[in-house]
């Protein structure tokens, strides 16, 4: 709480900022001002929080089960599988509704994810690295068929929206499904010592009486609709998962009891900005915030790694 | 009590416990030994619930292992797997809090934050608390993990190898609170209740003898000898047990192992 408090109060005046900057001068302009707040600035807002603060749950969520903290949603194939089902649906359902077509990218999200997770028991353990590297590969084989798949069905195009994750798109009407992250946040909440149990290793997990299976599955199952609902509304952000927990567990510890708020709070904060300076940088015009945010998550991110700074509990 | 019925377990098609059967009263410090791929880690992680046997049962207190739902089990035994490899960023505190999960789920009471300072308090890890697993040495790193399954409050601790890689001093540390927790028993009576029976897998002989009041001896699988320290352990089991020729001689009260 004495952490999270202060992530909030910054968080409320990034917001607050988010609300004001864009192409349109809310003060100086022939529109509605709360029409644009509305229609647009709000909805573009809470979009990038919500899309953030999965991410980086989804990514605590991920790197907990594999036991591995390189790992990251984007770095599972989870992203590609949620698009394979989105061409799927697309194709076979054109006219399906977006709750619909959301379920099947969910769905295909999870196989995906769990054939990783499946894959990953045969990767060696002793390099943290070959995992993530490992993903890589998967998520690029996997990425490879979407593309194809497209490529042959002239659906192109949409496969470039769902791979660059970009709020400005972001309207009153098109983002409502993002909300589906918050109950799951909610959700996440009931198993936050389970996941922390989960990283202790699983024998150590079995023997306090944990089901490891069935903690796995819901946790996967977790990653994937998180994940699907972000490629669907807005496109994928990697990184986010990756740099967000990272930071949060170098400096406060991985007790998921204490920094789970943090970590939803810190990856809706840091998406926000991003957005924020994609906004800013070219005036009127925009860079996606999935680009901001990985010129600068990866910066902050080799920064943290030269600067292993002890983390305290309290 | 825990009963070994003709356990028999494959791992890859090759036989890793052999027609393996015991019985192990309750109390005192039992040692496992026997030398490396013996059988010893699989035996407990059987014990514990976490492998099932091919054929044959492991019973604690007249019930079937595998037939007690996992958190029911993980209120009877605790167990501690081989060194930690990578350990999360928690504070000892938090991690000893853990071993109260089985119990409380996710809610503790006064009970548990109660038992955590005990285990706290017991193991000496109380000006400790606050630290990071990882920043502790080898020693007190390896104290934590012992009071978390403390704190399980089991009647049962399987320890499986927590002395590797200490120093004579941890190991002297661990040990000594060990036989706190575990007094020795004698013959086949009960313990008192309030006593842990401590089971554990042990590579050092001197400290096996000079501890443990019963041994399980592993070789290939097979059960060798098992039995009180004073009956069972002899020169000659000692020697064909780790194929090596190895004597036993009195040093004034105690024994020292030595090669022959």
């Amino acid at each position: 709480m004495r952490r999270l408090l202060p992530a909030l109060i910054a968080l409320a005046l990034l917001t607050g900022l988010s609300l004001l900057v864009g192409a349109t001068n809310l003060f100086d302009s022939p529109l509605d001002r709360s029409m644009v707040l509305a229609v647009s600035r709000l909805p573009r807002t809470m979009a990038a929080i919500l899309a953030g603060a999965g991410l980086a749950l989804a990514g605590v969520v991920i790197q907990q089960t594999m036991r591995n903290r390189l790992v990251e949603p984007g770095l599972t194939g989870t992203p590609e599988a949620a698009m394979i089902g989105l061409l799927g649906v697309t194709l076979l359902a054109p006219g399906a509704a977006l709750l619909t077509k959301m379920s099947v990218a969910a769905l295909s999200a999870l196989l995906g994810t769990a054939g990783f997770f499946a894959l990953s028991t045969r990767v060696p353990r002793r390099d943290p690295m070959l995992l993530p590297l490992v993903g890589l590969i998967y998520g690029g084989i996997l990425g490879a068929a979407a593309l194809f798949i497209a490529w042959s069905t002239d659906l192109v195009q949409f496969v470039g929206i769902w791979q660059t994750g970009d709020f400005s798109g972001v309207l009153r009407g098109r983002y409502e499904l993002l909300w589906l992250i918050a109950a799951l946040a909610g959700l996440l909440w009931l198993f936050t010592d389970r996941l922390t149990i989960l990283g202790l290793g699983e024998d150590r997990a079995r023997a306090l009486g944990l089901n490891v299976r069935q903690t796995v599955l819901a946790g996967l199952t977790i990653v994937a609709i998180a994940v699907a609902v972000v490629v669907v509304t807005v496109g994928a952000m990697p990184f986010v998962g990756l740099v967000v927990p990272n930071i949060v567990s170098r400096l406060w510890g991985d007790n998921l009891r204490d920094n789970l708020g943090l970590v939803a709070v810190m990856g809706g904060g840091f998406v926000l900005a991003s957005d924020v300076i994609g906004r800013l940088v070219r005036w009127p015009y925009e860079i996606p915030a999935a680009t901001i945010f990985a010129i600068g998550g990866a910066a902050i991110f080799l920064w943290l790694l030269n600067h292993p700074k002890a983390h305290a509990h309290g | 009590m825990i009963d070994i019925d003709h356990l028999t377990l494959e791992r890859d098609g090759r036989v890793i416990l052999d027609d393996i059967s015991l019985r192990l009263p309750r109390g005192g410090i039992t040692a496992i030994i026997g030398p490396n791929g013996a059988g010893k880690s699989t035996l407990l992680h059987c014990l514990a619930g976490l492998l099932a046997p091919r054929s044959g049962r492991v019973r604690v207190l007249g019930r079937d292992i595998h037939h007690i739902p996992a958190r029911e089990r993980a209120r009877l035994l605790a167990l501690l797997t081989q060194s930690p490899g990578t350990v999360p960023r928690l504070s000892v505190r938090d991690l000893v809090a853990f071993g109260r999960w089985p119990h409380h789920r996710g809610r503790p009471g006064p009970t548990d934050h109660a038992l955590v300072a005990q285990a706290l308090e017991r193991f000496a890890l109380t000006p400790l608390a606050a630290r990071d697993v990882e920043t502790l040495s080898g020693g007190q790193k390896q104290r934590a993990f012992v009071a978390m399954a403390y704190a399980q409050s089991t009647p049962w601790m399987l320890l499986d190898e927590p002395l590797s890689a200490l120093d004579p001093k941890y190991i002297r540390d661990i040990m000594d609170r060990l036989r706190d927790l575990a007094p020795p028993r004698h013959g086949l009576t009960e313990a008192p209740a309030a006593s842990r029976s401590v089971l554990l897998v042990l590579h050092d002989l001197q400290i096996a003898w000079r501890y443990a009041d019963w041994f399980v001896c592993l070789k290939d699988g097979k059960l060798l000898a098992h039995g009180p320290r004073d009956t069972t352990v002899t020169a000659d089991l000692l020697s064909a047990l780790y194929d090596t020729p190895l004597r036993l001689e009195r040093v004034s009260d105690s024994s020292v192992i030595l090669p022959a």
